[in-house]
């Protein structure tokens, strides 16, 4: 019992406290900004592995990019990639960077549906569905929910069933042969439900979009509430992307009642509940 | 000589495999190429050619690091005599060939569908109509489970056969993740393309199939990789097992109700996964490893921050290793649980981390060695038991013999300069790749013409194998990838024979195996 609490202690505290503020350490390639300056146009295009990119005027589609960060070093003063990882939103055509513009990716509120934040906001169950997923949006989704990222903390969290979710989280590019269990395990979800996205493969096909063992025809025939851009997505896009879904931008990390040791903590100004008070817990 | 005898990775023209008669093909895979302990099936595939289909099988011999590849003329028309029949190890490759070729085998044991691909012959074949085993009795009864799961992981369907609790059989269907990738690959485009689907295949494996992919790629156009390039594979091959390894320790103590366990793994992952993110800019490291160059050399800054992390890294590790091997609760789910025996591993043929957990030592990074794994002198961590415990025990270990790898690594980081492109002229600007370190891509070399690779590498689960053949134009006619799972599932099957179904999840957490590796 004692090297568990050993363990625990040597831990420290690891969880991100403010998930919305935090900084990615490295060089991560988040949102890009395109600059204004004159290039050839058709060769940028050219080396896109998911043709991502757009001529006259460049442009960006961040549901077909993969991050590679291949056009930003061919084209170092044209395309460059900031460590901004809010890129999450509602509206497929938001995804669209363009040139010359650097404002941060917002939803569109007047798409939000009002139930999503009537109902949902305060608890987000959800299920994920992997339709041709490689496994690394997966492993991106589970890390949310990990002690460093704690997205249970905000209430949003996975389970184990469709029939107590409230929404389906999709990765890959839905295979043909994922289609008819992506249909059914929508069928099995109640009403309201959301439909996220995690994933370039997942957003567009990404570097599988014209591949004939696909069967998007399920998106096609129901509306994205959220897109998660990423390859795969990192957990920051992801907690924030729900975060604002949920409308909850400026989320406050409940206070921690307890140390790691056990004693209530003091805090100067702060009251304790009234139950907790003079209470060994 | 009925066959040709390769090296990893080496090249030779495709008309120096031999193509003899299926009777003296079978004869040569049971009784020649086969015939030893250490020989291992590492590819066995179909290409259309000449009006039928040739049948190209590629055995490594371990004890010499010997590829031995031969082939034969087959045509759906005619039925063969299966060699699965007596080399359990051939049965997938065998369904895999009857699957797109309609080629069938006599005798197989089960020539059922292996994962239903969008180029099938027999198109009529549907995901929902999978042939499983039934009994007709009174006492058993099935359960039938996914492909919906109940974590966040990727779908596959495993039917149980079960007497109360326990299970006497089980099968699994695959195929649900199957994106085609083989056939893209065929699809005209750039290197880059190319790169991105090999890093694509399994995202949980990004540098092993990409390293595989390079490795391949830059042998076919007669490209020798630098020594900086050698290092940053090596070290990242070392760094994804480390990870991922890290990650299914968490997963496995989150399987056994262990929540100390399951966090501290987890957390532990995350400095090794952003590392990756300091190095290359994503956490799965894809974009990490091109052919012919990279964008990221390793530099002696980043020597320090990995060191630094292993630093931190290590002790807790260690410690909480340390209280997981002798916690009872633990040990009790573990040990005799899911077995599979060195008989069972050998005769399926079973690969990486599912062969060395029961005593049958198969590694390439010892086997078939390649970048700095002959100067690192891998030898490979092997157990005997071939239970939950020690594939858990495996995992540890080679979680500390990588880091001792990554150790001896940092002391001898070459320069950076190497990595870039050594043959690219300087690009002038305004062109693309003002700086012309990083125009390696743009600029290589084609594959040559008329060509057969096949390339090897170990991956965190196991060994891959990506296969290629180029027509007289030098374009890509076959391109065959095999995911080290593509063998275990079948080791999964036989482990959880008699064990309690509610055992499968540890079971199956402990194997790790890849489902879009697998359905591709
Ligand atoms: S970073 Fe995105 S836009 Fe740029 S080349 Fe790669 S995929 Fe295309």
């Amino acid at each position: 019992m004692l090297d568990n609490f050993k363990i625990w202690y040597h831990q420290g505290k690891q969880y991100i406290p403010d998930v919305t503020t935090a900084q990615v350490p490295g060089i991560f390639r988040g949102r890009p900004v395109i600059s204004e300056v004159k290039v050839d146009e058709e060769a940028l295009c050219a080396l896109c592995p998911t043709r991502a990119i757009q001529a006259h005027p460049v442009a960006i589609d961040l549901g077909r990019c993969t991050f590679c960060g291949e056009c930003a070093f061919a084209f170092p003063k044209k395309i460059r990639f900031t460590t901004d990882y809010k890129m999450a939103t509602n509206e497929r055509e938001r995804l669209m960077i363009r040139e010359g513009q650097d404002e941060p990716i917002t939803l569109n509120e007047s798409l939000v549906r009002k139930e999503i934040r009537s109902v949902l906001g305060q608890s987000l169950k959800l299920r994920q569905v992997s339709a041709g997923g490689d496994n690394s949006c997966e492993l991106e989704l589970n890390a949310a929910g990990n002690v460093n990222f704690d997205m249970g903390r905000f209430g949003i969290e996975f389970t184990a069933s469709p029939r107590h979710a409230d929404g389906l989280v999709i990765t890959g590019p839905v295979s043909r042969n994922m289609a008819e269990a992506l249909d059914i395990t929508y069928a099995a979800t109640p009403d309201p439900k959301i439909i996220v996205l995690a994933g370039t493969d997942a957003i567009s096909g990404g570097i599988f979009a014209d591949s004939p063992a696909l069967d998007r025809s399920f998106l096609d025939t129901h509306t994205v509430d959220l897109y998660l851009p990423g390859n795969p997505a990192h957990p920051l896009c992801i907690i924030n992307g729900f975060l604002s879904l949920l409308g909850r931008t400026r989320p406050k990390t409940p206070k921690l009642p307890l140390t790691p040791l056990g004693n209530l903590p003091e805090r100067a100004g702060e009251q304790l509940p009234e139950r907790l008070q003079g209470r060994q817990v | 000589m009925m066959y040709v005898s390769v090296k990893n990775h080496q090249r030779i023209p495709f008309s120096d495999i031999p193509v003899t008669e299926y009777g003296a093909f079978r004869e040569l895979i049971l009784h020649e190429l086969m015939a030893n302990p250490d020989d291992h099936c590492v590819q066995y595939f179909g290409v259309p050619m000449d009006g039928g289909i040739r049948l190209i099988v590629c055995v490594a011999r371990d004890s010499n690091s010997d590829i031995r590849i031969s082939s034969c003329q087959a045509s759906s028309e005619n039925t063969y005599p299966s060699c699965a029949a007596s080399k359990p190890a051939l049965e997938k490759f065998e369904r895999e060939i009857t699957e797109l070729y309609n080629i069938q085998f006599e005798g197989h044991p089960w020539n059922k569908p292996v994962r239903y691909p969008w180029n099938r012959a027999m198109q009529e074949q549907r995901m929902e109509q999978y042939p499983f085993y039934t009994i007709d009795s009174e006492e058993l009864h099935e359960v039938g489970v996914g492909p919906v799961h109940a974590g966040i992981i990727e779908p596959g369907h495993f039917r149980f056969i079960c007497n109360g609790e326990q299970i006497l059989h089980m099968e699994t269907q695959l195929g649900y993740q199957h994106r085609g990738i083989e056939s893209l690959f065929l699809k005209p485009g750039s290197v880059l393309q190319k790169a991105t689907l090999a890093e694509n295949i399994a995202g949980d494996t990004a540098v092993g199939h990409t390293t595989c992919f390079a490795h391949l790629w830059e042998s076919l156009c007669g490209f020798e990789p630098s020594a900086q390039l050698k290092y940053s594979r090596t070290l990242a091959l070392e760094l994804e097992r480390i990870a991922i390894h890290t990650g299914g320790l968490s997963a496995m103590c989150a399987d056994i109700g262990y929540q100390l366990g399951n966090s501290v793994f987890g957390r532990l992952r995350t400095p090794v996964i952003n590392f990756f993110q300091q190095w290359c800019g994503n956490r799965v490291a894809k974009s990490l490893i091109r052919p012919f160059g990279t964008h990221f050399p390793f530099t002696p800054e980043l020597g320090q921050t990995l060191s630094a992390m292993f630093d931190r890294y290590e002790p807790d590790f260690l410690e909480m290793c340390h209280e997981l091997f002798k916690l009872p609760s633990a040990l009790s789910r573990f040990e005799k649980t899911g077995v599979v025996s060195l008989e069972q591993a050998a005769e399926i043929g079973a690969v990486g981390v599912a062969a060395r957990m029961s005593g049958l030592c198969r590694d390439i990074r010892a086997s078939h060695p390649d970048d700095l794994y002959p100067e690192l002198q891998h030898t490979p961590i092997v157990k005997h038991h071939g239970d939950v415990y020690s594939r858990t025990k495996v995992r540890k270990q080679e979680i500390e013999q990588s880091l001792a790898h990554i150790r001896q690594l940092l002391t001898r980081i070459p320069a950076p300069e190497d990595g870039l492109s050594a043959s690219a002229p300087e690009v002038q600007a305004p062109g693309p790749y003002p700086h012309s370190g990083h125009a390696f891509l743009h600029q290589s070399p084609a594959p040559a013409p008329g060509m057969f690779v096949l390339s090897l590498v170990e991956g965190w689960r196991g060994e891959i194998c990506h296969c290629a053949i180029t027509d007289p134009q030098g374009a890509l006619v076959c391109y065959k990838v095999k995911d080290p799972s593509f063998h275990n599932w079948l080791a999964l099957a036989l482990a959880v024979r008699n064990n309690e179904i509610s055992d499968f999840p540890i079971c199956n957490k402990s194997f790790d195996l890849s489902y879009c590796g697998h359905d591709l």
